[in-house]
Formats: C-alpha cells, structure tokens, sequence
C-alpha cells in the first residue's frame, strides 16, 4: 500500500508542476520487498528532481520471470525502456544485438558524460562487450564475502581465517570445539565457482573468458578448483563445513541462528542480516588457497544492471539517458548503497561515503567495495556464458551430488564440463 | 423411440463451433507449434530459428539428468496416485459408516481440498523446514536425520507426502458420493450372504465403486504429473540443485528459465506423446474391466 501512495504521490507532483505533458519511460525490474520499495523511493526522487520526465518502476517478478516477461513484450513489440537483468542473463541480452542501446552509447547520445573510468575497477567491465564499451548500467551490484560471528571467533580464540589453508588447520578445528559448526555458504556457483576463478586470477572460459566469443569452452574442469571441492566435501563430513542444499537461505538461518560461526553470502545481504541477527558479526575478504597463488586478488560483481531497450522514441530513450545520469550520481548511489548494502558504483559515490564517515560507524559496508578494489588480474573481469542459468543449474546438480556422496569431484567435474560445453554450443547456435 | 433430426445439415457444425474453435486455439494450435518449434534452435529475442533436425530430441533425452527426472516421475506418479486413491478410499468408507456427526467429519475432511496448492505447498516447506519443520523434529526422535532440499531421497519423500495430502480429499469426495449411491437394497442383500464386512467390500463395494475408480485414476494420474507443479516448484524454491523435480517441472525450467525454446519443445512433446500413450493404455487395459451400471 505505501507503495501505491508513493506513486501516486509521484503522478501528481509529476502531473501537476508540469506545464507541459511529461514524457514517460516503464522499468521492469525485479526487485521484491523492502529492496522494491528503495527502488520506488529512486522513482519518486527522479520524477521530483525535474518535470520533463517521468519514470514508472514495475515490479516483475524473480530476475528469471523478468526477463522472460521482457522477452515476450519484445516480441509483441511492449518491451520496456527500461530493464534489470541479472548477471546469469546477461549472456542473452549480448547475444541479442539490437535488443538493447548499449548504456554508453545512449547516454553520449544524449548528452550525457560517460568515463567508464568513474566505475571502480570490479564493476567497470562486468557487462561491458568485448571491445569493452559498457552495454549493461551496473545497478545493484554487491559481491561474495566472508561474515562472522564476532562472539563466535572470540569463544573460540581464532580470527577470521585469510587462507582456506588457515582455516583448515586452526580456524576450524577451534569453531568446532567451541560447539560451532564452523561455516557455511549460500551460492556455490557464485562465490566457490565463478568468484574462485577471479579470487585465484584463473581462466574460467576460452575466449577471454567468454567475452569475444558467441560459444566459448569451459574451462572449469580445473586441478585447483577440484582440489577446493574435495577439500570442501571432506569438512562436511567432518563436520568443519555445513552444506544446506542449493536455497540461499537455507544456508544463512543457520549462521542468524548462531549454529554456524561465518557464513559466505552477498555484501548485498549486510542490510538483512543487521535486522536478523542479534548478535555481533563483522565481514571480510573471501578465503584463498595460498598453495594456488600468493597474490589473491579481486572478485567481481553480481547482482544484475539495467539495460536500456532499442525500438524506443528519441525523446523516451533520451529519459532513459537521464534517468542512467541521475542514478549514477554520488548521492543517488551513496542512498542506494546505505538503504540496501549494494556496493556503490563510482568512485565518486564511494569517496562521498567515505568523506560522510559512513564506514567508521559501519565497517563492514565497506568489505565489498574494498574486495572489488584489490588488484585486477588477467581473469579477474567476470565471464559472458550463454544458457548460464542453465549451466548454474547443472553446477548446483553436481555439487549436490557431490555433498551428498553420490558423485565423486573428478566425475561431477566432467560431467559440468560436458554439459556446460553442450549448453554453449547450443547458444552459439541461437545467436549465431 | 423416435429419432430426432436436424433438418439443417450446417445447424450442428455452428453450435459445435465455439467448443471446437476453443479446442483449436487452446490445445491444437499450441500443440503444433510446440512440434515444429522442437525442431528448430531459436534465438529468444528475434525468434530467428535454424533448422536442427531431431538434435533437440538428441540433446534432451542424452543428458545425465532426463532418465532419473524420467524414472523419478514414474514412481512419483506411481506413489501419489495410489497412494492418495488409497487413503481417500479408506476414509470414505470409515465416513460412510459413521452415523453421529457424520457432516462435521465429512467437512474435516475435505477441508484440505480447499487449500490453494501453493498455500498447501507453503504448508509443506514449513513442515519440512531442515531447520524448523516439526517432521523433521519427529522424524529425529526416530533416528532419521531428514535433509530436504539437500539429500535427493529426502525431498522426493517429502514431495510425495505434500502432493499426495493435497489430492486426497478430491478422492474422498468422489469416492463417498460413490459409496451413497449404492442402493441400499443391495448392501443388504450383502449383508445377509456374507458377513465379513472386509469380504463384502471387495467382493460388493468395491466393484461397483469401479467406475469411480477408473476416472479418478487417470484423473490422478494426472495431477501427479501436471498439477503437482506448484508444489514441485515451491519445494526445490525454483532453484533445483540435486533434488527431484518431474518432467513438466524439467520442461518450464529449461524454456522459461533457461530460454532454450527448442530444447524445450522437444521435451513437451515426449511428453505429450507419453501422457497420450498412458491414456490409451489405461482405456484398453482398464476400462474393459468397469462396467458401467
């Protein structure tokens, strides 16, 4: 309800200032709950902010049910000017030349200054093309780290563990004499898969990484990331390491219940968890494998972004420019960031942040921004895979089965591969 | 008796039409369209399709996943169908046989068939809950460590348990009003030949409620494999990792989820083929043996 009271209040401030009729511009985005509402508030500030425009949020459903809604109103030619798609889509968009106006091409268009240079470093080329021109607006945009019970780790007279090596032999052994089962992590494509490889600065696809090729190979069927996965499967069975199945939450009560000591979620998942945990925790940079590099470097984001769809009027697609300018100003993203825990995407927003002393009240806001600012590597950059929601649910399959016994790693692995490798070639078919 | 003809050859055909144009637009069209479409790869967006042969029906049936989603189905079907016939036939008859109070315990019982299936779902996950459910905390007491969502034994139990609750007052209801309408006279009749109540069930009741019997067990049949959707969907929270999920589930997922059109296609044809082969079977096998009255 307060939703609709807010848009309404939005129509007639927009209505009633104007003098002359405001052009108006839909986004379809998929961002349920307290976060729909952060992203109403964005609606409301913008219309506000002048009369010339007036933007619409609509809320679709999950990311996988809004972009098939925009596909659909595609085809029938209703699409949105406007769209969130998740990382795991992004493939599709790309994939789909003239769907979209690439957002750098839009905005200077339109007048509007793009330096792709103002994005910090892990944002900056994540749903950018090849030749590294930025196609997708980065919007909630958080990344995979390490949250701990603070009471937990102290109990247990250990700190939070930089290296998985240190985690085997003194952070866990400890958490799970002191009654803990030691950790836990919510999405295992995500934070030990795809951020492994850019945690490790390790090729995860041919192609440079997916980004120059419509049908790439995987390379995931890695000696490093096996040896991770068995080391993970074995602290499950000696109970240094909970699996609770694919669901993100399931895998996160148990750390809000303080039954799991640290927990490996989204820096995105910082606002919820200060409401349902009572108890202390502080965050920090993923684990690595000293034995796979001495040099860890950054992660990169997920989340999803906004992309400004092609078969639009001028006058539309120029709102949608200035909707992508007010959206990446320091303020606009500095009250994204507080109100949702998603990382801020400028420089700007970020040094704003700072300057408030927001992190000195709040540190742990600061872990992931911090994270996708260490040094970049050569794979560090993300990866663009066609079918991905498929291929993720063909990991998630496997790793099961590798949690629950069924599979050994070395099996699940190739199987990952093949099936990875079928799904990609099956896309290069689609867009070739 | 005498025959009633339409004198107008083309009155029948205009007042057969609507159903006939709905049947075409909703069953036949689509049906066409999901076998041409399994023939081609199509970009989402555009709808540009190339030409692949039977590479979709290949591809599908080749992975790892399609036989144990394949073979999970069938038992799945196999339990939810008998499993919900049984207990609806079990209660309508201890219904039929309560004299005091009979419509408070009819309304207990088909109180759950009013229970939207997601809501009922909802209900299910919460049972089920690895960290809250209390059937988790029962089965604990026994010694069995339930994990659903994480061992693929676990959800399917679950899964079937949800599903075959949510069915059970439908049976119920067809089955009592299957019950009162055996007349009386031949229930006594009965009752004077045999006095074994169990013997007079099978060997009385039981035949005359075939009818009965034989439409709710395609009707199940059915909804095991079409209509346990939402539960299916709501327990594996549309992420499926390493648990069950039924071959419609396993079509959705891959044309709405993942996008493949074509992939996609394939599998609802097997599938329509399959479901059109079980009917026809069940006809000739069963339906041979009902007598209708």
């Amino acid at each position: 309800m307060k939703t609709t009271v807010l848009l309404a209040g939005a129509f007639a401030t927009a209505t009633f200032s104007a003098t002359a009729e405001p052009i108006k511009i839909d986004w379809w985005h998929a961002m349920g709950g307290a976060l729909g509402e952060t992203v109403n508030e964005l609606a409301v500030k913008f219309n506000e902010s002048q009369d010339e425009y007036e933007i619409l949020p609509v809320y679709k459903g999950t990311y996988e049910e809004t972009l098939t809604a925009t596909i659909a109103a595609f085809r029938a030619g209703e699409h949105p000017n406007i769209v969130q798609v998740f990382e795991a889509g992004a493939a599709t968009l790309m994939g789909a030349p003239g769907a979209v106006i690439p957002v750098e091409d839009l905005m200077t268009a339109n007048g509007v200054d793009f330096d792709i240079e103002d994005y910090i470093s892990g944002v900056r080329y994540f749903y950018a093309d090849e030749a590294g021109k930025m196609v997708g607006m980065p919007f909630n945009s958080s990344t995979p780290i390490l949250y701990y019970n603070v009471e937990a780790l102290e109990k247990a007279g250990v700190t939070p563990p930089k290296t998985w090596e240190e985690f085997a032999s003194t952070t866990a052994p400890a958490l799970k004499e002191a009654g803990y089962i030691p950790a836990a992590q919510s999405h295992l494509p995500w934070i030990f898969t795809e951020n492994f490889f850019s945690r490790h600065n390790i090729q995860f696809a041919t192609d440079n990484n997916g980004y120059s090729s419509a049908a790439p190979k995987i390379l995931v069927n890695n000696d490093a990331i096996k040896a991770h996965f068995t080391a993970v499967k074995d602290w499950v069975d000696a109970g240094l390491f909970g699996y609770y199945g694919t669901g993100w939450s399931d895998n996160q009560t148990p750390f809000e219940n303080q039954e799991v000591a640290m927990w490996m979620g989204s820096s995105g998942s910082f606002g919820g968890l200060k409401q349902a945990a009572d108890f202390e925790f502080s965050a920090t940079f993923l684990p690595y494998w000293e034995a796979v590099t001495t040099e860890p470097k950054q992660t990169f984001i997920g989340g999803a972004a906004l992309w400004a769809m092609s078969g639009h009027a001028d006058d539309e697609n120029k709102a949608a420019a200035e909707f992508f300018r007010f959206l990446t100003s320091a303020e606009v993203q500095y009250f994204w960031h507080q109100e949702t825990g998603y990382v801020p995407i400028t420089e700007a927003a970020y040094e704003m942040a700072k300057a408030d002393g927001y992190y000195e009240t709040t540190p742990q806001a600061e872990v992931g921004i911090q994270q996708l600012t260490l040094p970049s590597g050569e794979w560090t950059k993300g990866y663009r895979m066609g079918f991905y929601v498929q291929i993720r649910d063909v990991m998630n399959r496997e790793y099961g089965r590798i949690m629950s016994g069924e599979a050994s790693v070395e099996d699940a692995f190739s199987i990952i591969e093949e099936e990875a490798n079928q799904l990609l070639e099956r896309f290069g078919k689609t867009s070739g | 008796m005498k025959k009633s003809v339409f004198t107008q050859p083309t009155l029948p055909y205009l007042l057969l039409a609507p159903q006939m144009i709905i049947i075409a637009i909703f069953f036949i069209w689509p049906a066409f369209e999901a076998i041409r479409s399994s023939f081609f790869i199509q970009d989402p967006f555009f709808g540009k399709s190339t030409f692949v042969g039977i590479d979709n029906y290949t591809d599908a049936v080749g992975k790892s996943d399609y036989l144990r989603t394949a073979n999970f189905t069938f038992w799945f079907t196999l339990f939810v169908s008998f499993l919900s016939l049984g207990f609806g036939l079990l209660f309508a008859v201890s219904a039929d046989q309560v004299l005091r109070g009979q419509a408070s315990y009819k309304t207990i019982l088909m109180w759950v068939y009013a229970i939207a299936p997601p809501v009922a779902g909802l209900i299910g996950i919460m049972l089920f809950d690895q960290h809250i459910g209390p059937i988790v905390d029962f089965f604990a007491l026994l010694g069995w460590r339930m994990q659903v969502g994480v061992s693929y034994f676990d959800t399917a139990f679950a899964m079937t348990v949800v599903a075959t609750w949510k069915q059970i007052p439908y049976n119920f209801i067809f089955f009592l009003s299957g019950l009162q309408s055996i007349p009386r006279a031949v229930r006594e009749a009965a009752a004077i030949d045999c006095r074994r109540p169990f013997r007079r069930f099978w060997t009385i009741v039981f035949p005359l409620l075939a009818p009965t019997s034989f439409f709710l067990l395609i009707l199940n049949i059915t909804y095991a494999f079409f209509e346990t959707f939402g539960v299916v969907d709501l327990m594996v929270k549309g992420e499926p990792g390493n648990n069950p999920v039924t071959l419609v589930y396993k079509v959705y997922q891959d044309g709405f989820r993942g996008l493949d059109v074509g992939g996609s296609a394939a599998q609802s044809v097997i599938l329509m083929i399959l479901v059109l082969a079980l009917t026809i079977l069940q006809f000739r096998l069963i339906e041979r043996r009902v007598h209708y009255s």
